[in-house]
Order: C-alpha cells, then sequence, then structure tokens
C-alpha cells in the first residue's frame, strides 16, 4: 500500500517538475527550472522531515519521498551541467555547479527545525 | 498526455527509489547514504547516455524527464548532508562521492555514443 502512495505522490513531483520547466522559458541557455526545483524541494524536504506536524507517517514519506523525492532531480542538473561544458559554456557551467549545491546545502539549513530527532 | 508520460513514469521511478534506499540506506545515524548514492550515480549515467545517443522526445520524456528525474533526487541527497554534519569524514565522503561522481558518469554516459 506505501506503493501506491509514493508512487502517486512521485507521479504528481515528476508532473509538477515537468511543469516548471514548462513554464519557464529561458533562452539564455541557463537551466534556472532546475535549480528552482530542486532548491525549493531541499527547504521543503528540511521542513517536513524536522518539524512534528499534525500528519501521518503514511502522509509524511508520501510527501517528502514521493512527491519531493520525484520533484527534485540529481540526474538532470548532472546532465546540463555536462552539456553546458560540452557547448564551450564553462563559466556557466560553474555558476550552475555552485548555485546548486551551495543553494541547496543553504535551503536545507533553512528548512531545518529540531522538532523531532533524525 | 506528455503529462501522462511523465506521470506513470514517475510513479515507477519513485518506487524504485524507494526500494532501493530502503534497502541500502540504514536509518541509524551517521550511517552512510548507499542507497541515495547509488540511484543517483545510476540515473545520471543512464540519462547522460539518453541524451549523448540524441534520443527522441518521447524517450527523453518518458524515461529522461519521468522515470531518471524520479529515480534521482536532489533533496534527499542535501537533507543526508544536513544530518551528516557532525560526522565531517563521512560528510566529505558524501559530498565528493556523489557530486565528482555524478559528473563523471554523466559524462561517461554522454560519451558513449
Amino acid at each position: 500500500m506505501v506503493y501506491m502512495y509514493i508512487g502517486i505522490a512521485g507521479a504528481l513531483g515528476a508532473i509538477t517538475r515537468y511543469l516548471v520547466n514548462i513554464f519557464m522559458v529561458y533562452d539564455s541557455g541557463f537551466p534556472f527550472s532546475t535549480l528552482l526545483v530542486n532548491l525549493i524541494g531541499c527547504y521543503a524536504l528540511a521542513f517536513i522531515t524536522s518539524r512534528a506536524l499534525p500528519i501521518s507517517s503514511k502522509i509524511k514519506i508520501a510527501i517528502g519521498t514521493g512527491f519531493l523525492g520525484s520533484f527534485t532531480t540529481f540526474s538532470t542538473f548532472s546532465v546540463e551541467t555536462i552539456t553546458m561544458i560540452e557547448d564551450g559554456q564553462i563559466y556557466l557551467a560553474v555558476i550552475y555547479i555552485l548555485l546548486s549545491i551551495l543553494g541547496g546545502i543553504l535551503m536545507s539549513n533553512f528548512g531545518w527545525k529540531n522538532e523531532v530527532s533524525k | 498526455m506528455s503529462f501522462i508520460l511523465v506521470g506513470i513514469a514517475g510513479f515507477i521511478g519513485a518506487n524504485i527509489r524507494f526500494i532501493i534506499s530502503e534497502k541500502l540506506n540504514k536509518s541509524t545515524s551517521g550511517a552512510f547514504p548507499f542507497g541515495t548514492l547509488s540511484v543517483n550515480l545510476v540515473g545520471g549515467f543512464l540519462l547522460g547516455l539518453l541524451v549523448g545517443a540524441q534520443a527522441g522526445e518521447i524517450y527523453l520524456l518518458l524515461i529522461g524527464i519521468g522515470l531518471l528525474g524520479s529515480l534521482t533526487t536532489f533533496s534527499t541527497l542535501n537533507k543526508e548532508l544536513y544530518s551528516l554534519q557532525k560526522h565531517p569524514k563521512l560528510w566529505l565522503i558524501y559530498f565528493l562521492s556523489t557530486y565528482v561522481g555524478g559528473f563523471a558518469v554523466a559524462y561517461v554516459g554522454y560519451l558513449v555514443f
């Protein structure tokens, strides 16, 4: 049954990521949409993981592992970086890497509040 | 139609990640998240392959955005880095194996075809 929760939430997470990608038109060649979903997802996951929220553990795992796990992506981040480097946009790739890595760490810190252990 | 494809693949990707993480990520404090590392490296390599091979629109949508986008995760990675802060050595190993490893396998995948 947990597979249904995670699957449905995962499907919604993937569709939401896809929607953000469609609506964020960029002609700069910079992958703003991946950066945006990844940073929002880091904040949101830290937020729900570290707080004593009045929701069941099933809902929590559906949102955390299912929705936010699928909403954010590591594969697209890696491959976008590689294609930017291959296209000769080295500076842009370095900026993208730094913003993603440092931003991810910062957003997790901002979202965290030690209400539950782990 | 494209939303349905992304959704179905996302359903599957999220569950594969969940199952692998359940098996390989130990829940004890200071445990190394092998499960998340595995899905991120495998997913990055496969997306590198797909993009490098200049796969068609439908494959990019179904496998790239849907399946591999959901199989891999950035939020859990950063949550785990946060949790590993008290174990600086593990933190560094996890950080480097994910990012250096991730770029390396994506690049190898990209160059195959």
